[in-house]
Order: structure tokens, then sequence, then C-alpha cells
């Protein structure tokens, strides 16, 4: 029988979850051996993968900072996963202090232990939904507890879109999350492209069926097509650029070359 | 912080820098190098002090090699890197001028207090972050198994408290669950109701094509399908449903069961029933009605090649009267009983009886053989009748008029078909009633023609369509001519002339002969006046005879209207001579004959018209107020021929002689040939009339004729 929209998916922790192969890629234990056998697979492919993730946390963490530089103090972590060291809501109330921080996974086992992670956390909170039913997001209790709508938020999709399927039509999702932000609100993003991947393609490739095999297909996109979730927005400069381009900290050549698999932009809501 | 070249601190951030390049690649921390080297800087400061401190503190070192954990270097690569570094750079960088060997030492053993710190606290913050993940996963369990024990909980109280029947099979018909509505609905036990098999509720009003459905849903070859269907209840009675059976797929898309939801639908078509029975039957006797009869005489009408039908319309012969004399009650009971024995005649298949009114019944047979059918039909329906009625103690003999017919199915509509059936009816009704015809298409048409006529006669008089053509009335004693008989025509728009025949008695019967009757007075007299005023007398008067029906002698207005019209005309009453027709003086009381008798009075002659073709009595003569015999032509006709038969003359002869001792005159008619005018003078008649000596035609022919005979 067809499940109940409303009711939960069962937790099968046999399945590997890609929020727990990520927290391995990032050196947490916030996982099980699925989820490492899994994460170990696909480094047979491209050994790089931590540092991607890395690369990712690190934007992730320039983003914010610069968010909170130009007066944010509003943050909606969509597919926020495990929190691991260096999370949004440590970087935003460190540069912020009182910043308020949502966070929004569909995965239970994530939404579980950040609520644990946040139990003494008054100014970040966190909600089980889908990034595809943005108005469950939007109209969610806790959002509205902690975000004010009509005021500026930064938007952080980071990691998460090269998950959704065209079918599923994530634009049509990030199209009705933009229109909700007020203006000045940022949108703060990066997505899995095969472009700088410093392997040949079909190596990548492999890596990809791995996420295929557990039922979270990574869906590669160009940058046209990584830009067209931007749509209508202004692009903050350097724009839509691999992820160790964007307003570096340090010399993007010392960077290891993984860490350049993959597009991170910025836009702002007009 | 500045540094003094070479000095202390800038050894220090030497160290440091080097450690950092070391290991930065191996940690998975998202810091930046020059956050990471800041980390870095106080654990080697820490270091550098343990390094040259008097004495040796192991639990300071395990607190660095902790540090680095909290660093998030998690990998034991970031250890090896750091006691690599250690072991190269820190006597080098910070022993400053201390004896070699010691700073060695001491170097080696914080490596050592180092690694058991880090692996401490890898293992401590391993083991966290593994109890943390663990009971995330129990505490998600917990809240998916509520959220699906909450789900569960409302997914029973739907099926247990809906009021449709829910009933779940497996794909092999066995019923696994069901739920309270339906167990109410069938009568049944769970125990019972379970472990049956679908197969099993097979009804004999199943439509054919529910076991189709059923076959190709257990297939995986259909979603769903929607019927209506019965179930035979324990206690005998049927269950009816509006069933919609689902199939359901597990989630790979397998088909897994049957799920079948019910709603009781017995009562709602018991009452469709009721309401079509209603809707579709006599209520008073329960036969029957007329929509419910259309529909079968339709089907039967389209039931194709080879089908034919036969239909009976019978028609009680003088309901009206018991219905008036014993009343309703007792002439709806008798209408019962009719009803009751027509049904016992007509109870083979593809035979039925109907009510369509008042006490008009209808019986329909249908299928091939009706030819033969239909007659055995009405033998039974007039044999059903014979038997008297009891009503109140009494025995009424009822009769009926019964139509015929018959035909094949797809040449008529059913309207045509029950038309000619009420015509056929009416035709065995005129002809006396307690008898069977048979439609015949001539007498149909005849029927139809004359319905037509009947409605057109009103207009047809607005219209001026009639008119009046005069035969003339011959003296046979001298050959003059004495007068002429009006004869009414209508001049009708497509069937041309018309004689009287064809009209006078619809006009009858619609009443319409009276003002007709008064027209024909009227042109007649005004006519009459016309030839009086041209001949002036030189032949003697001449009179006008004028057809007078049964309706307009018994109208009041008869005297009156006669006076007036004379009088309008200033005519004198003697130039008219009415016709009155023996047959509707036969049995004429006084009060009929004295509007007869007061224009005799004033000298209005008047004629017994076709004398001899009814049961005269001839006693009865002498009380008529008739001045004049019109023999029938029946009589003369026997004189055509040479010789005379011998009968008509010795007829004709005593007829005469009987009419002239009552001081009668004796008009002859159809006299054509001149031997039979020889032939009826001779026998004493006084006046002729017939081809001989000229047709009917306008009035200028007879007045020609009266100058030839004037001048001959």
């Amino acid at each position: 029988m067809e499940r109940p929209a409303w009711a939960p998916r069962s937790i099968d922790i046999s399945v590997p979850s890609v929020s727990r192969i990520y927290d391995y890629y990032l050196g947490g234990s916030h996982n099980f051996e699925v989820d490492r056998e899994a994460a170990r697979r696909a480094m047979e492919f491209m050994p790089g993968l931590p540092k991607v993730m890395q690369a990712n946390r690190a934007f992730m963490r320039r983003a914010v900072r610069f968010a909170a530089g130009e007066g944010i103090t509003q943050f909606l972590d969509i597919g926020s996963g495990i929190p691991t060291f260096g999370n949004v809501h440590e970087v935003a109330q460190a540069a912020a202090p009182g910043a308020r921080v949502v966070y929004v996974d569909h995965d239970p086992v994530a939404v579980a232990h950040s609520e644990a992670v946040l139990a003494d956390n008054d100014d970040a909170d966190v909600i089980a939904a889908d990034l595809l039913k943005p108005r469950e997001i939007l109209t969610s209790p806790r959002l509205e507890r902690l975000i004010d709508l009509k005021r500026p938020v930064a938007l952080l999709l980071v990691a998460i879109l090269h998950f959704v399927d065209d079918a599923d039509d994530p634009y049509g999702a990030v199209a009705e999350l933009r229109e909700a932000l007020a203006p000045g609100s940022l949108l703060i993003l990066t997505h899995a492209t095969y472009e700088g991947i410093p392997l040949p393609a079909e190596r990548a490739e492999g890596a990809v069926d791995v996420y295929k095999d557990i039922r979270n297909p990574l869906i590669m996109r160009s940058r046209d097509e990584v830009a067209r979730f931007f749509e209508g927005y202004d692009m903050v400069e350097p724009g839509l650029v691999q992820m160790p381009h964007w307003r570096p900290d340090s010399a993007p050549e010392d960077e290891d070359p993984y860490a350049f698999a993959g597009f991170a932009g910025v836009g702002r809501s007009a | 912080m500045s540094a003094e070249p070479d000095g202390p601190e800038d050894r220090l951030l030497r160290l440091t820098t080097i450690w950092s390049r070391a290991v930065y690649p191996v940690t998975s921390t998202s810091l930046t190098r020059a956050e990471f080297a800041e980390r870095l800087l106080p654990l080697a400061r820490r270091l550098s002090e343990l390094l040259r401190a008097r004495s040796f503190d192991a639990e300071a070192a395990k607190a660095v090699g902790a540090a680095l954990v909290g660093a998030h270097c998690t990998d034991p690569e970031a250890l090896s890197r750091t006691l690599d570094c250690v072991d190269a750079y820190l006597v080098l960088y910070c022993g400053e001028d201390g004896p070699q060997d010691e700073l060695r030492l001491r170097s080696s053993r914080l490596q050592h207090a180092m690694a058991a710190g880090y692996a401490q606290a890898l293992r401590e913050r391993t083991r966290a972050e593994q109890e943390a993940i663990a009971q995330a996963a129990l505490r998600a369990q917990g809240v998916v198994a509520q959220a699906l024990h909450a789900s569960e909980a409302r997914f029973r109280a739907v099926f247990e408290g809906a009021a449709i029947g829910i009933g779940i099979a497996d794909l092999r018909g066995n019923v696994l669950q069901v739920n309270e509505a339906l167990l109410r609905m069938f009568g049944l036990s769970e125990p019972t109701l379970r472990g049956r098999r679908v197969q099993d509720w097979a009804h004999p009003e199943d439509a054919p094509q529910i076991r189709r459905l059923y076959e190709e849903l257990v297939r995986g070859e259909r979603e769903h399908y929607h019927v209506e269907k019965a179930f035979n209840r324990p206690d005998g009675t049927v269950l009816w449903t509006n069933l919609t059976v689902s199939l359901l797929r597990d989630a790979d898309g397998s088909p897994q069961y049957q799920l079948a939801l019910m709603e009781d639908t017995t009562e709602r078509r018991l009452l469709n029933l009721r309401l079509r029975y209603e809707a579709t039957h006599d209520a008073l006797t329960g036969l029957p009605n007329r929509t419910l009869f259309f529909e079968r005489l339709e089907k039967a009408l389209n039931a194709g090649e080879g089908q034919r039908f036969g239909l009976c319309y019978l028609d009680l012969d003088g309901f009206k009267t018991i219905n008036d004399s014993l009343g309703h009650a007792a002439g709806d009971r008798l209408l019962v009983e009719v009803a009751d024995r027509l049904q016992s005649c007509a109870t083979a298949p593809g035979e039925m009886v109907a009510r369509l009114g008042g006490d008009e019944f209808v019986a329909l047979t249908t299928g091939p053989g009706t030819e033969r059918g239909v007659d055995e039909l009405a033998e039974r329906i007039m044999n059903a009748l014979v038997t008297p009625i009891s009503i109140d103690g009494r025995d009424l003999l009822v009769r009926g008029s019964l139509g015929i017919v018959e035909g094949p199915a797809g040449e008529r509509t059913a309207a045509e078909v029950l038309r000619s059936a009420d015509i056929t009816m009416y035709r065995a009704k005129s002809a006396g009633g307690n008898r069977a015809e048979l439609a015949d298409p001539e007498a149909d048409a005849r029927a139809i023609t004359r319905h037509g006529l009947t409605t057109a006669l009103p207009t047809a008089l607005e219209r001026g369509e009639f008119f009046i053509e005069y035969q003339p009335l011959v003296h046979l004693g001298d050959g003059s001519v004495r007068g002429a008989e009006a004869l009414v025509r209508w001049l009708h728009p497509q069937h041309g002339v018309l004689g009287p025949d064809r009209f006078i008695p619809l006009a009858e019967h619609t009443g319409l002969i009276v003002p007709l009757g008064r027209w024909v007075l009227e042109e007649s007299i005004r006519q009459a006046r016309a030839w009086r005023e041209r001949h002036g007398g030189q032949a003697g008067p001449l009179r006008i005879n004028v057809n007078l029906s049964p309706c307009q002698l018994g109208h009041p207005g008869l005297v009156q209207d006669t006076v007036d019209i004379l009088e309008r005309a200033g005519v004198t009453p003697d130039a008219l001579c009415l016709e009155v027709t023996e047959s509707a003086l036969i049995g004429a009381d006084d009060d009929l004959l004295k509007p007869l008798r007061r224009l005799a009075e004033m000298g209005v002659d008047i004629a017994l018209d076709d004398f001899g073709t009814g049961y005269s009595n001839l006693a009865n003569l002498r009380r008529l107020p008739v001045s004049i015999l019109k023999l029938d032509r029946s009589f003369t006709q026997g004189m055509q021929r040479f010789p005379a038969d011998p009968v008509d003359l010795k007829i004709v002869e005593g007829i005469v002689s009987l009419a002239h001792s009552l001081d009668l005159a004796v008009t002859v008619e159809g006299v054509e040939t001149g031997a039979q005018a020889e032939q009826l003078r001779i026998l004493g008649c006084d006046t002729a009339q017939g081809w001989y000596y000229a047709r009917p035609g306008p009035p200028e022919r007879l007045h020609d004729l009266t100058l030839v005979d004037s001048t001959g």
C-alpha cells in the first residue's frame, strides 16, 4: 500500500545515509559500518572525496561569515545533515552573536542528532522536512519561532541539490524558496559537477554509481545548469566559481586538487 | 605578536608552521590553514615548556595529544605526522642550550605521552559520537514508530468505524480481514466469514462481466472494478451492494491483495424497484400501465426480422352504465375482476396484459407465431368475459369489443399500431359490440379520413365549402317539373366533391348537422323564391324538398328556425317539403312528432323518406303528420328490366293503393329508364325523380328543364 504522505518512512540503519557518509568523510564517527563501507567504496574511485567535502565546509564557513558581515542574522540551512565541528550555527553565532539558525533535513536520524546537539541552544533549531516541499518548511512553527521572513535570510543549499533529480523539479522548489525570501536575502549554494574533477570522467562515474546503489543518485550538473538555481538573484562577486576560488582566505594554489570538484556561489535577492 | 628574529618566539612560530603544514592535509577540518596554525600555536608553546621543565609532566603531554583530537585531527596519520615533527624539530627549535641527551630523552617521553593522550581522546570522542548517533537513530526510530502507531490506529479506526463494508482477501480469494460494517451487511460473524473464498459469492443475478473483471484483477491486469452485485445472506435474504474491488500491490509493484469496498444498496434498490413498479403499473388493478405497455410494444416492434406482434384492444361495452347505476366502487371492483381474468389469459412468455385507462385494456403477444397466437388470445379473452361477474350479489354480464392488430415487427410505430387497434375496436363496437374485429388497412384508412373530415367540418361551413345541387321532381301524369330535392355537397380542398353519405353522419355525430341543416334550408328557400319570381306561377308553384336529419328533428329550435327562414325569404310554407327518414320516426313519441305536426299545420309538406326500408309500422302511418311517401329506390330497381319483376310490381301497387287510401301522395326515386317511368305511372305513382329525368345539378339546370317542360 502507498505510504500516506504524513507518515515518516521507516528507519533502516542497515541502509547507508548520505548525511552519515558525509560525516565520515569529515572525520566524524557519527556513522555506522554500512555508511563507512559505502564511503570507502566511493573513495576507491575518487580517493579525494573527503577533500571535496572539506572544501564544501570551508566555503560554507566563508559564505556564512560573509553573510554575517552583510548584516544577516537569520540562517536557514536545508540539507544540514549531521552537525559536525564548525557547523553553521557555530560560525554564524561566533561572527554575529544572537544569530538565529534553522536546520532542515529529511533524514530522521540526522534530525534526532541535531536536536540533541542543539538542545541547549535557544537560537538554533531543526525541522524534519523535505527540500521538495518548501511550503512545509516555510510554514513550520519551529521556523516561524526563529526566523522572520520579512527580514533578509541566508538560505544555505550546500551539497544537497545534486541529490535531486530533474524529474522531482528541484528548480521549482528552489524558486519557491527564493520567492519567499525578503529582499537582501542571500542564497548560498554548492553543487557537484564533473567539471574540475582531477580524474577521467569514467572513474568519477564509479563514485556516482555508488550513490546510485544506495538509492541516493548523485546528479552532476553543468555550470549553466547550476547557475539556473540563482534565477532572479544577483550573483555576489566572484559569481559561480569552483569552490576554492570563492573569496579564498589563502591561496587557492595550495588547495588539494579535489577541492575544485564543485561549484559554489552566493546570490542576493534584489 | 612580533618576534625577535631567531629569538625563542620566532623559533616557536617556525616550529608551529612546520607542524601545521605537515598535519593540515590529513585533517578534515574546515578551518583555514592560518586558523589551524593558530590552534596549534598554544600546543607548541606548551610542548616547548614541557621540554624544558624541571620534571616530566606526563598528564600535560597527554593533554596536548588530546587537544589534537579537539582540533579535529581525527585521522591517526595526523598523530604520526605530529610525532615525526616533534621528534625532528622540538629539541632543535625549543631546546635552547640545554643538554641534548636529556632533551632528546624528554622529547621522546613527551611523544609517548602525547600518543597515549591522543589515543585516549580519540577513543572517547569516537565512543561519544557512536553513542550519540546510536541514540539519535533510536530516538528517530521511536518517533517513526510512534507516528506509525498513530497512523495505524487512525487507519484501524477508519477501517472499523467505516459505514461501508471493507474486506481484504489474498489473490487466491481467501478472505483475510473484514470490518464490522461488512459483517453487519452479511449478517455473519467474523470466524464464518474469514476463511471463505471470494469466488463462493457468485450470485445468479451477477452481471456476466463480473467473473472476467475479477480474473483480470487478480492477474494484475486491472487496478480496480466497480459493479452492482448481489450476495445471499445466511437467512435467505439477498444483499445488494455497490462493490468496488481494488488491487493492492507491494512496494515493488507486484499484486498482493484485493480490497473490496461495498455499500449496502438493498433498500435503495427495493425503493427504486418499487418506484419503477409504481410508475409502470396501474394502482387499481396492478396490471402494467400505459407506460410499461408502450415500452414492451416498442420492444416488440423493434425485435428484428422474423419477429411479429399481436395486439388485442379491449373496451368494455356499457361500462359507463354500470358505473352510473351501481357506483364507482362497484365499477372499480368489476375492473379488478376483469383485470384478473385477462391476466390469466396472457400467461405465456412474450404475452402481457395492461390497463390503458378507464375500461380499456390491451393484451400483447410477441414472437414469431403471433398470426395464430393473437386469434387464440382474442378467443381466450372473449371466453374469459362469458361468465357473469358477481358484484354485491348481482351477476353482471360483461361484454367487450375487441380490436385485433397483428403484423411483423419493424413496419409501424407503436402509436400507429395502437391507433389501428383503437379504430378496429370501435368498428367492433359500432357493429354492436361483444365481438372481435381484425384490423383492416382500408377500414383504418377510412376511419382516419373520417376523422380528418370530422375535424374539418366546422371550418368548412365557415369557409363556404358546401354547396347545393338540385334534382327535379317530375309529375308522372304530365311530365311537368313540380319541384326539386336539395342535395348538399362538400367541395373539400383535398378530396374534391364529397356526397352527403360521406359527411352527414359525421355532422350528425358532432352536432354540426344543426347549423349545416339550417344553412341548407336557408339556401334552398332562397332558391325556391328565385324560381317563383322567375316563373311567376306559370307552371304552378315550384316546391323545394329539404332533408331533415334525426338530430335536427329533435332540435328544439326547428319550428321557429323554419318559420323565420320562410318569413325572411317571403316564401309561403307550401313551397317547402321536409323529408324525414322512416327510421328516424320508428317508435317516435308525440313529443318528437309535435314539431312536425306544427309544421304540417302551417302548410309545410312532410315526406316520409326511404319508405319501405325500415320495419314500417303501417298502422303508425295514420298518426304521422305525413303527406307524401317516398318509395325507396330498391322497389323500382326490379322494373328496370323488361319484363318487370312481377313481385315488385305487386308490392308497389299495394303501397300506392295503401297510400292513396290514407290520402298520401307517392314519390318514387331512382327512375332511370323510360319503361320504368311508364310502369310507375301505370301503377299510380304521383311523382318521380331519377337519372332518367336529370341528375342532381346546379339550380340553372332546373330552370332550363322547367322552360323545356313548359314550352314542350
